[in-house]
């Protein structure tokens, strides 16, 4: 810090990340940002202005000691400021890279005002790649063990963060997984482009060395109830992490034609079950050349629209019912989707798929929307214009309009309280849920939100679980969460 | 992690083999009419393959599978002592059983293999069961003998005549009514031609009929979507609201058309495979041998 005054510090450029150019980069399926160097990310630590009121801590849904690890990156300690940010949050590597850090850390910055925040995102991601890369990740199996055991039901952020605090506690943890891979939608959702999956192996590698044991193929609910695992399976308690699964469909005509998939399906084919490459055992409708619409705005329809340019769509376009203002995707994955090619059909709502005598998709109906009254959100409402109905030419359509809990689960277990969305209810401080012995967070609690508030919730629970076990006492006040 | 090893595996018909697989928790969990989804080697696709059969006691469960596609193909290479790498489940709703005066299960090629569980399962309830099992020719009249030994009456029939009665499924179930046996309860499991054309048999007769049907499938687990039927109007997900669904109400021809997505690609694919090939890469691909 002693190398520029506050003046100087103030009038720095944010230092910009290198990334893959956009016109090389739309046709791969390698990671589109290649990170800071290491003088870069001491350059832009060097411009924080170390304020004494830590906004940017407060606007941290875990609340990592940002200033404290920013310091460290200043002085060129990259496995100290790694540590420190461990401290509060376990998957670093990851949050570095998907965090809307505009609506967070980097938005609440003093520096935002000026359109320069400190890049808090690219900073995290830098060190976490250094420890990783360097070998410095730790893990240590506890040598006093509890005796308790913990099952732990989906392998997203949400369950991959409450085993390792637990593991790192001295019980004996298991995570159970539906699918053959682990990782949740960080590895079915989120493609390669963004986040390697080698990264996420890499933090499962990490809590199998603490001692986790995990166990693919296990649809709980259907091979295990809850009441199993607590029962003949010996369980002390379980935590239920299995995320917002469900596809939602905009329930108009036509949406069942060939060509028309829920953005699961399509990501899902091509990041899980790799369509992508040219050997790949699980077909995806081919793109090339052809004409793709994807409907939504958040980071699964820019994932989904920046996934069909790299399998070689000559027309991508995302159609959105209401303004870019309003779209929930992280900031850089719009500007990254801009200058891919992606192009984008703002205020326009799909009413109807057609199809040919196949039963493929040929074209869609569009109506155009205008934005009326804010709705609860605080963002306006979109409102159909009569009468603007047109017709367009398209082949494939990707719906990427949010995702629903998962109900199977659930429904087989009568004592689990939902809410009249299908979430459980379950306390945000200690993820208990109404069913002794069962706590549960993420996406399954909250709805689809971020992998920063699913793996805060996991690590809540871990607290929670690790007085339970040791305490005995099963105190459930679920926060009754407003339905 | 699980290993799931094969205790047997034998021909059926051609294409078409039993494999017998050690999962022991799959085989004290399953219930007639659920099956799971099966990937072969690392990067191979997940296929559903509904379970024939299974022993809780001796912990294993059956497979029939008939090699139609790639994957189906390369399982059925797999010998005893072999490993499946990946086997989910079990997976969808239970069949309903109750017990119905008469019921009648009907199977189309593997389709009976599908059926027989069912079959079993109406016959413990205390239905009277009569089984129709249609091939094309003798060879594909599967399972008769196990069939015989738990139902009622037992009907074999062959398109081309070949054996048991010559005719197609729907004509023998036609005899069935026309004798005026009253049927309270019909399950239909086969090709989806066979299925379309067993539910406008009864339908005029309101005769209760179930069908299990078979949309391409990616997870099993209601993530995707992509198993998407239309029944009554409203849209499902076979693999969580089914796989069985009310014969009267299904939409036929949307199902068949969403089979046919990926159809060149399959294409492509057969084309790849040569015998030669097949064989080789079974045989290399880790986790597919044990
Ligand atoms: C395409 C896409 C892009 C996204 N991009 C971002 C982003 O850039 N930034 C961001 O912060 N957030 C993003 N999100 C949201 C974020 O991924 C989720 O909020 C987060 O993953 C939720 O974590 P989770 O642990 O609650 O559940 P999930 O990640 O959904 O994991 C749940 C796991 O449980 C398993 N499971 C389900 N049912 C069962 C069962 N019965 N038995 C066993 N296992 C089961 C599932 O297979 C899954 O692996 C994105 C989401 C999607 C779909
Ligand atoms: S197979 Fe994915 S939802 Fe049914």
């Amino acid at each position: 810090m002693k190398e520029f005054t506050l003046r100087e510090r103030m009038t720095m450029a944010r230092q910009t990340m290198p990334e893959q150019p956009p016109g090389e980069r739309r046709a791969n399926f390698s990671e589109v940002n290649l990170g800071f160097t290491a003088g870069l990310a001491v350059l832009e630590a060097q411009r924080c202005l170390m304020c004494s009121r830590t906004v940017c801590i407060d606007g941290c849904p875990v609340g990592v000691q940002i200033t404290e690890f920013i310091d460290l990156v200043a002085e060129g300690d990259f496995d100290g400021a790694a540590k420190v940010i461990k401290r509060d949050n376990s998957l670093p590597a990851i949050c570095g890279r998907v965090c809307p850090q505009e609506d967070q850390c980097e938005g609440a910055c003093v520096l935002a005002r000026k359109g320069r925040p400190i890049a808090i995102g690219a900073l995290e991601r830098f060190v976490a790649d250094y420890e990783r890369l360097n070998g410095l990740m730790t893990a240590e199996p506890p040598s006093v063990r509890s005796g308790k055991a913990v099952a732990i039901v989906g392998s997203g952020p949400a369950g991959l963060a409450c085993a390792t605090d637990l593991a790192k506690q001295g019980h004996d943890v298991t995570v159970f997984e539906a699918l053959h891979a682990l990782g949740g939608v960080l590895t079915y959702g989120i493609p390669e482009f963004r986040l390697p999956k080698e990264i996420v192996q890499a933090e499962v590698a990490q809590l199998e060395k603490l001692g986790v044991a995990f166990v693919t193929n296990a649809v709980i609910g259907m091979i295990d109830t809850l009441d199993d695992l607590l029962g003949e399976e010996g369980f002390d308690a379980v935590f239920v992490g299995v995320g917002a699964g469900l596809p939602r469909f905009p329930n108009i005509p036509g949406e069942n034609l060939i060509g028309v998939y829920s953005a699961n399906e399509f990501l899902t084919r091509v990041n899980l079950m790799k369509a992508y490459r040219p050997d790949s055992e699980t077909p995806v409708y081919d793109v090339a050349g052809k004409r793709v619409a994807v409907f939504g705005g958040g980071n699964t329809a820019m994932d989904a629209s920046r996934t069909a340019l790299r399998l070689g769509a000559e027309k991508v376009a995302i159609v959105y019912r209401r303004s870019e203002e309003e779209m929930p995707a992280r900031n850089e994955e719009i500007v990254h989707a801009h200058h891919e090619g992606v192009e984008f059909q703002m205020l326009t709502n799909p009413v109807e798929f057609l199809g040919d005598d196949e039963g493929f998709l040929t074209e869609m109906r569009l109506q155009a929307m205008e934005l009326g009254e804010s709705d609860d959100s605080g963002r306006r409402r979109p409102v159909p214009i009569a009468g603007s109905e047109w017709t367009e030419g398209v082949d494939m359509a990707v719906v990427a309009i949010g995702n629903s809990p998962n109900p199977l689960l659930p429904k087989t277990a009568a004592d689990l309280e939902q809410t009249t969305r299908g979430t459980l209810v379950a306390d945000d401080e200690t993820g208990r849920t109404t069913k002794e012995g069962v706590f549960a967070g993420g996406d399954i609690v909250t709805g689809g939100a971020t992998v920063i508030l699913a793996m805060g919730a996991g690590r809540r629970a871990a607290a929670s679980i690790d007085d339970y076990l040791r305490g005995g006492v099963w105190e459930s006040k679920p926060a009754g969460v407003p339905v | 992690m699980c290993i799931f090893e094969i205790l047997e595996a034998r021909d059926l018909a051609p294409d078409v083999r039993y494999l017998r697989i050690k999962a022991p928790k799959i085989a004290r969990r399953r219930k007639a009419g659920q099956f799971v989804i099966v990937r072969a080697t690392p990067d191979g696709e997940r296929i559903p393959l509904t379970i024939a059969d299974s022993n809780a006691e001796d912990g294993w469960i059956a497979l029939i599978v008939q090699g139609v596609g790639k994957t189906t193909k390369i399982v059925n290479l797999l010998e005893a002592g072999d490993a499946i790498r990946d086997v989910a489940g079990p997976l969808g709703m239970p069949s309903r059983i109750e017990r119905f005066g008469t019921a009648v299960s009907i199977g189309g090629g593997v389709g009976t293999a599908i059926a027989y569980p069912t079959a079993v399962a109406l016959k413990e309830a205390g239905s009277y069961v009569i089984s129709i099992i249609g091939g094309r020719n003798s060879s594909y009249v599967l399972l008769e003998e196990e069939m015989r030994a738990v139902c009622d009456e037992v009907y074999p029939t062959t398109d081309d005549g070949s054996y048991g009665y010559h005719g197609f499924v729907t004509d023998k179930l036609t005899d069935l009514i026309s004798e005026r046996r009253h049927l309270d309860f019909v399950l239909a499991i086969g090709p989806i031609p066979m299925m379309k054309a067993v539910a406008e048999v009864t339908h005029p007769h309101g005769i209760e009929t179930v069908v299990s049907l078979n949309p391409i499938m990616v997870d099993g687990t209601g993530m995707c979507g992509g198993c998407r039927v239309v029944v009554g109007e409203e849209t499902k997900f076979a693999c969580v609201d089914g796989p069985e669904f009310d014969a009267h109400q299904v939409d036929f021809d949307l199902l068949a058309r969403r089979n046919r997505a990926y159809a060149d690609f399959e294409r492509r694919r057969d084309d790849e495979m040569d015998p030669e090939c097949v064989i080789g890469r079974s045989h290399t691909a880790p986790g597919a041998t044990s």
